[in-house]
C-alpha cells in the first residue's frame, strides 16, 4: 500500500516537472523578426490610441493654463491651480459633487436590491419559456438610445398630457404637477428610470449563479419543512452573496462619475432641475459649450485622477478578498 | 408589463389625433385614430432620411474598421512568446482606467485634427475599445496554441496564421463586439450633440432630441411639407411619430441578436 502510495506521489513529480519544463519552453520568447511582425498588426490600435486617448492625457495639461484657441494647448500660459481653485471656491462644485456621489450610492443600492429581487422571482419560475420571455422584454432598454429612453419619460412626464399627471387625477389630486420644473422629484425618477433601464442587464449575472447553485440544498432545505421564503432567505441568497459583495465594491470605483446621457438627456438639461440633476459630467459639458475650456477640463481632470484611485484602492480590496474577480 | 406599456403609449400617441391629445392628455389606446403625424412626415421625409443615411454609413464602417483594428491588436496580445506583449496589454488598458476628458479630446479633435463636422468625427476616434480589445484578447487566448504553432511551422506569416486561422474560428467573439459597436453607433447622440453643426450631418439619434426638445424644430420640419399651415401642424402627435419612424425597425430587429450581447458580459475578463 505504502510503495503504492509512494509511486503515485513519485509519477506526480515526474509529471510536475514535465509541466515546468514545458512551461519554460513556451515562454520562449520569438525571434526579432517575429516579434516585428506582431507589433506591425498591432500598430494600426496603438496608433489610434495614441492620438486619441494618449493625447487628450498629454492635453489636459490645459488644466493648469490659460486657454487661447489661436495659441492652442501648448502655447497657452500657464496658471497653475488657478482653474481648480475657481471651481471648488465657487457654489457649484458643491453641487455637483453631492449629486453626483449620491446618485451613485442611491444607484448602487437601488439596483442591488432590485436585481437580486429580480433574479430570485425569475428563478422562482419554473416555466423557462416564461423566463426567457421576462428576460428579452427586461433587457429591452440596453438597445435603446438615451434619446428614446427620454421620449418614454417624457411621454409619462408631460405635464399637461403627460400619463403620471392623469393618474394623479384619477387618484383625485388636483391640479398638475410640472416635472419639469420641479427639482425635488428628480432623484426619484432618475432612480426609477435608471432601474428600468438597467435591471434587466444587472439581474443576468444573480439569475446566472441561482442556476448554477446546486439544487440537493433547497430540496435538503424542503425536506426539512422550510418554506419558499425561508429557501429563499437561508440558502439563495447566501449564496449570491460574494457576487452581490464584489459587484457592490466594484461600483465603488464608478462613484465619481456618472451616466451623461441620463442626467443631460431625461431631464432634457432643464436648467430649473440643476440642483438636483447637476452632476460633474454635464457641469463639465456645459463648460465645452460655454466656452469656459479650461474650468471644464480642470473639473474633468481633477474627476480623473479620483477616478483611476477609486479603483485602484477598488481593486486592491478585491484582490485581498477574492482575487479571481480583480480586474487586475 | 412595466417593460411593454410605455411602448405601447408611445405608438399609442402617434396614431391619435392631435386635437384629442390636447384635450385628453397622452393615452395608452387611442381614442381617435389618425395617422395624420405619419401623413406629414412621409411626405417630406428628406431629414429623416438623411439621418438614417449617415447613421447607417459611419455604423457600417465604424463596425468593420473597428473590428479590424481591434481583433489585429488583441492577436499579439494573445501570443504569450510576444516579448512586447505585457506593455501592449497595459498600453490598451491604462486607457479604460485614465482618460484625458472631455475637454482635451474636444480641443485635439476640432482644433486640431479639424475632425468636427465631417462624417469622421463619428468614425476614427472610437475605434479602438479598450474593453472590447481585452473581450477578444480573452478569447483568442482560449484558443489551443498548437493551432499557432503548427501554422509557423508550416513557414506562415504572423498576418497570414491571423487570418487563416485565428479569424475562421473567432466567430463568436467578433459577432458579439461587432454587434456592440452597432448598437453603440446607432445610439450615438453625443458625438453630434458636440461636434456637429452641420445639419445634413445629423445622428438619427441627434435628430431624436432636437424633435424632443425643440417645438419649433418638428414645425420646421412640418412646414418644409407645405401640406400644413404652421398652426395645424400635430406637434406633439409628431414628435412621437418621429420617434417610432426613426426607432421602430431597430426595436424590431435588435432583441433576435441579443444573445450576442449576453455574451458580451460572460467572456469578459481582464486578467491572464
Amino acid at each position: 500500500m505504502e510503495s503504492l502510495i509512494k509511486h503515485e506521489v513519485e509519477k506526480l513529480n515526474v509529471q510536475l516537472q514535465h509541466e515546468r519544463i514545458n512551461k519554460r519552453r513556451d515562454i520562449k520568447y520569438y525571434t526579432l523578426k517575429e516579434n516585428f511582425e506582431l507589433s506591425l498588426l498591432a500598430l494600426p490600435a496603438v496608433i489610434l490610441l495614441f492620438i486619441f486617448n494618449y493625447m487628450p492625457m498629454i492635453g489636459s495639461i490645459v488644466a493648469f493654463k490659460r486657454f487661447r484657441p489661436n495659441l492652442g494647448i501648448f502655447g497657452s500660459g500657464w496658471v497653475g491651480f488657478k482653474n481648480f481653485e475657481f471651481f471648488f471656491t465657487s457654489q457649484d462644485a458643491w453641487r455637483v459633487a453631492r449629486n453626483t456621489v449620491l446618485y451613485s450610492f442611491d444607484f448602487m443600492i437601488v439596483n442591488l436590491v432590485g436585481a437580486v429581487l429580480i433574479a430570485i422571482l425569475l428563478y422562482n419560475i419554473r416555466n423557462k419559456i416564461a423566463v426567457k420571455a421576462y428576460n428579452t422584454v427586461m433587457i429591452l432598454p440596453k438597445f435603446l438610445s438615451m434619446v428614446l429612453i427620454a421620449f418614454i419619460v417624457y411621454a409619462v412626464l408631460n405635464p399637461t398630457a403627460g400619463v403620471m399627471n392623469q393618474i394623479l387625477h384619477l387618484f383625485g389630486f388636483n391640479g398638475t404637477i410640472n416635472w419639469y420644473a420641479e427639482p425635488k422629484w428628480w432623484p426619484l425618477i432618475l432612480t426609477i428610470t435608471n432601474l428600468w433601464m438597467g435591471i434587466g442587464m444587472n439581474s443576468i449575472i444573480y439569475y446566472a449563479a441561482l442556476v448554477g447553485m446546486d439544487t440537493a440544498l433547497l430540496e435538503a432545505a424542503q425536506i426539512d419543512g422550510a418554506t419558499k421564503w425561508q429557501q429563499t432567505r437561508y440558502v439563495s441568497i447566501p449564496h449570491i452573496v460574494p457576487i452581490m459583495t464584489i459587484t457592490t465594491i466594484l461600483a465603488f470605483g464608478s462613484i465619481f462619475s456618472g451616466d451623461f446621457g441620463l442626467f443631460y438627456q431625461t431631464t432634457m438639461d432643464v436648467g430649473l432641475l440643476y440642483p438636483t440633476t447637476d452632476i460633474i459630467n454635464t457641469y463639465v459639458f456645459r463648460g465645452l459649450q460655454n466656452g469656459n475650456l479650461e474650468i471644464s477640463a480642470a473639473v474633468g481632470l481633477f474627476q480623473s485622477v479620483v477616478g483611476l484611485i477609486m479603483i485602484l484602492i477598488v481593486n486592491g480590496i478585491v484582490r485581498k478578498i477574492s482575487p479571481e474577480n480583480s480586474m487586475f | 408589463m412595466i417593460y411593454i406599456l410605455p411602448f405601447i403609449l408611445v405608438i399609442s400617441v402617434s396614431i391619435s389625433s392631435e386635437n384629442t391629445v390636447k384635450v385628453f392628455g397622452y393615452t395608452l389606446f387611442p381614442k381617435v385614430i389618425s395617422l395624420d403625424a405619419y401623413k406629414s412626415i412621409f411626405a417630406n421625409p428628406g431629414q429623416i432620411l438623411q439621418g438614417y443615411k449617415i447613421t447607417i454609413m459611419f455604423t457600417v464602417m465604424t463596425t468593420i474598421l473597428s473590428t479590424i483594428v481591434m481583433t489585429l491588436v488583441a492577436y499579439p496580445m494573445s501570443r504569450r512568446n510576444y516579448k512586447l506583449r505585457n506593455l501592449l496589454t497595459f498600453y490598451v488598458f491604462f486607457t479604460m482606467l485614465f482618460s484625458g476628458g472631455l475637454v482635451p479630446s474636444y480641443i485635439i479633435n476640432s482644433k486640431i485634427l479639424h475632425l468636427d463636422n465631417t462624417i469622421w468625427i463619428y468614425i476614427i476616434p472610437g475605434l479602438v475599445s479598450a474593453w472590447n480589445v481585452i473581450l477578444i484578447r480573452t478569447f483568442f487566448q482560449g484558443l489551443p496554441e498548437s493551432l499557432v504553432e503548427s501554422a509557423k511551422l508550416d513557414g506562415a506569416s504572423e498576418l497570414r496564421t491571423y487570418f487563416q486561422i485565428i479569424m475562421p474560428l473567432s466567430t463568436p467573439v467578433v459577432a458579439t463586439v461587432a454587434f456592440m459597436t452597432v448598437v453603440a453607433k446607432w445610439n450615438d447622440w453625443n458625438t453630434a450633440l458636440i461636434y456637429i453643426r452641420d445639419q445634413n450631418l445629423y445622428s438619427l439619434q441627434y435628430l431624436l432630441q432636437k424633435i424632443l426638445r425643440e417645438t419649433e424644430f418638428v414645425k420646421k420640419m412640418a412646414a418644409e411639407t407645405g401640406m400644413l399651415s404652421n398652426v395645424d401642424t400635430p406637434t406633439e402627435t409628431m414628435k412621437f411619430a418621429l420617434a417610432m419612424v426613426a426607432a421602430g425597425p431597430v426595436l424590431v430587429v435588435f432583441p433576435f441578436f441579443q444573445k450576442y450581447f449576453a455574451e458580451g458580459l460572460t467572456i469578459g475578463a481582464i486578467k491572464g
